[in-house]
């Protein structure tokens, strides 16, 4: 579905990416996993169209969307939730919810998915006209993804969801991942809590500085040696 | 000091506060997209002006137009139009040529570039048209009216009752219509806009467009209201329109036209109690009072950030 075909990017002169190649099929969970700074949200906004590469390129259902700008990439429906989260500050969340079905014209069936979405997310039910720059963390979170579902991805790429969250919103967010994707949804996920993302995922590439270290089957590289001491913290 | 004067001084300062409230939501628009002031802003309103002049100079040598009321109606909505589209469209020229390439530089560059823009359509006009003050052309007669002791004239009723229509235009557009919600959401978070599909550069150019047209509005109103146009007339009123924008709580819309019709009163009231010579002195040092009391402005928000 997804083949990113060793893009090289850059932020002014620095190479952040050196040539980093993934791909996601129809169906799966994959994840990108590595330390501060290894290239993770680079590739993800490599693949929305917020950066372009200098060298290689990324093809969506056979089409070359590497050069296009965020808005065109995100017709394609290839739907990024951005680190950090990104709620409109000033807006509801209701609101926040009509911005992520932008590019919809069909109200009634946008009316039904902001539905599904509070079935997804019963808190922001409760919060449905509170200004999103007032919720807590934990509910930014499930807005962002709410928000992001709006957009009827075909494609959901999560850069961090779990980034500063108590554990039981953790597990909350990883379920309804689990959930989505049992659904159908393909997911790209980005993590720095390797061991829950390996173990949710059917594929995993581990990141350092721009380049794939090492890749395989999310429960392989949950048993191998240097993903067991570098990034689950294991002696 | 009598009402009368009281209520002279507030139809005024109504008139005044209209002209600074179309000029202040050209600041305030433009720096809620991109935290930009556009110190160009001012040469939109000076540009407007001699577009309306030009238009009416040109058109009012047709018959048809000065012959008959419709005909005058038609030509001063037609300069308007002019007017407006025009420096629209220089608005965006500017954009696209003078920021837009420095979207991703440190932020002082943008406004170094402003001032650069701003003292060249000044020196435009002084250069190719003219370094004096020219007469603005008003073809059709004004009234006065007296309302309970103040003397209200057509023109003041024409500008604040354009002006207000003008304003609930803007403000419909921004809060009820799609393209006004993308505008919203580039404000408050540009690269969230772009995920949800919002093209950014054309937000950014259509913002680009309506507030150097309404600055172009108030030009034409400014002509008309004094009498004459000037290459650097936009200077003053700028600068007061973008103090405006601050007391009203700049990137808000409506803290835009709040603060400029505040400043207009405050301006007038203070000519007419105090001294005209004062006037000024004393609308800034309320500037200053309300920023010390609201630092975020009469209706300025505080973001709630969360990490
Ligand atoms: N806007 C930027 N300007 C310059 N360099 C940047 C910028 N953003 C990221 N970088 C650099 O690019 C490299 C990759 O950054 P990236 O944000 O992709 O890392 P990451 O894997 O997502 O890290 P984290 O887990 O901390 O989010 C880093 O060395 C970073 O310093
Ligand atoms: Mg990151």
């Amino acid at each position: 579905m997804l083949k990113v075909n060793n893009i090289h990017t850059f932020y002014g002169k620095i190479e952040a990416l050196k040539g980093i190649s993934v791909e996601v099929n129809e169906g799966e969970i994959v994840t990108l996993i590595g330390a501060n700074g290894a290239g993770k949200s680079t590739t993800l906004k490599t693949i929305s169209g917020q950066l372009h590469p200098t060298e290689g390129d990324v093809q969506f259902l056979g089409e070359t969307v590497s050069g296009m700008l965020s808005h065109e990439v995100t017709a394609k429906r290839i739907i990024q939730v951005p680190e950090g989260r990104h709620i409109f500050p000033q807006m509801s969340v209701q609101e926040n919810l009509d911005m992520g079905a932008f590019l919809r014209n069909d109200k009634a069936e946008i009316a039904a998915d902001i539905e599904r979405a509070f079935e997804l997310f019963p808190r922001l039910r409760e919060r449905k006209n509170q200004k999103g720059g007032t919720l807590s963390g934990g509910e930014q979170q499930m807005l962002a993804m709410a928000r992001a579902m709006m957009a009827k991805p075909l494609l959901l790429m999560l850069d961090e969801p779990s980034m500063g969250l108590a554990p039981v919103i953790v597990d909350t967010i990883f379920e309804t991942i689990v959930r989505l994707n049992k659904e159908g949804m393909t997911i790209l996920l980005v993590e720095q809590n390797a061991h829950m993302a390996l173990s949710i995922a059917n594929r995993g590439y581990v990141l350092e500085t721009g380049k794939v270290v090492l890749e395989g089957p999310g429960k392989e590289l949950l048993a191998n040696e240097l993903v067991r001491k570098t990034y689950l913290g294991e002696v | 000091m009598s009402m009368e004067i009281i209520g002279q001084q507030m139809v005024n300062g109504i008139t005044l506060g209209g002209l600074y409230a179309l000029i202040a939501l050209g600041y305030t628009l433009v720096y809620g997209i991109l935290l930009l002031i556009n110190f160009a802003h001012s040469e939109m309103f000076m540009t407007g002006a001699y577009v309306g002049y030009f238009t009416l100079i040109g058109l009012s040598k047709i018959d048809f137009f000065t012959s008959s009321n419709v005909g005058l109606l038609l030509l001063y909505v037609l300069a308007f139009l002019a007017g407006m589209i025009v420096t629209g469209l220089l608005g965006m020229l500017t954009e696209r040529f003078a920021y837009r390439p420095l979207r991703n530089a440190p932020r002082l560059a943008p406004l170094i570039s402003a001032i650069g823009v701003s003292l060249f359509l000044q020196n435009a006009a002084l250069l190719w048209i003219s370094s004096r003050s020219i007469p603005f052309p008003i073809l059709f007669e004004i009234r006065q009216d007296d309302i309970a002791g103040v003397n209200v004239s057509s023109m003041q009723i024409l500008i604040v009752g354009t002006t207000i229509l003008l304003l609930l235009v803007l403000d419909t557009f921004v809060s009820k219509t799609r393209v006004g919600k993308a505008m919203r959401a580039v404000s408050q978070d540009r690269e969230a806009a772009g995920l949800m599909g919002v093209n950014i550069n054309y937000i950014i150019a259509l913002t680009f467009f309506i507030g150097p047209a309404l600055g172009g509005a108030a030009g034409i109103f400014s002509g008309m209201y004094y009498g004459s146009i000037k290459y650097n007339m936009g200077f003053i009123p700028g600068i007061k329109s973008f103090t405006a924008a601050v007391i009203g709580g700049i990137g808000n819309l409506r803290g835009a036209m709040l603060g400029g019709f505040t400043l207009g009163m405050i301006e007038a009231l203070a000519a007419g109690f105090i001294s005209t010579g004062y006037k000024d002195v004393i609308a800034f040092a309320i500037l200053i009072l309300v920023l010390v009391f609201k630092p975020g402005g009469l209706l300025g928000e505080s973001v709630v950030e969360k990490v």
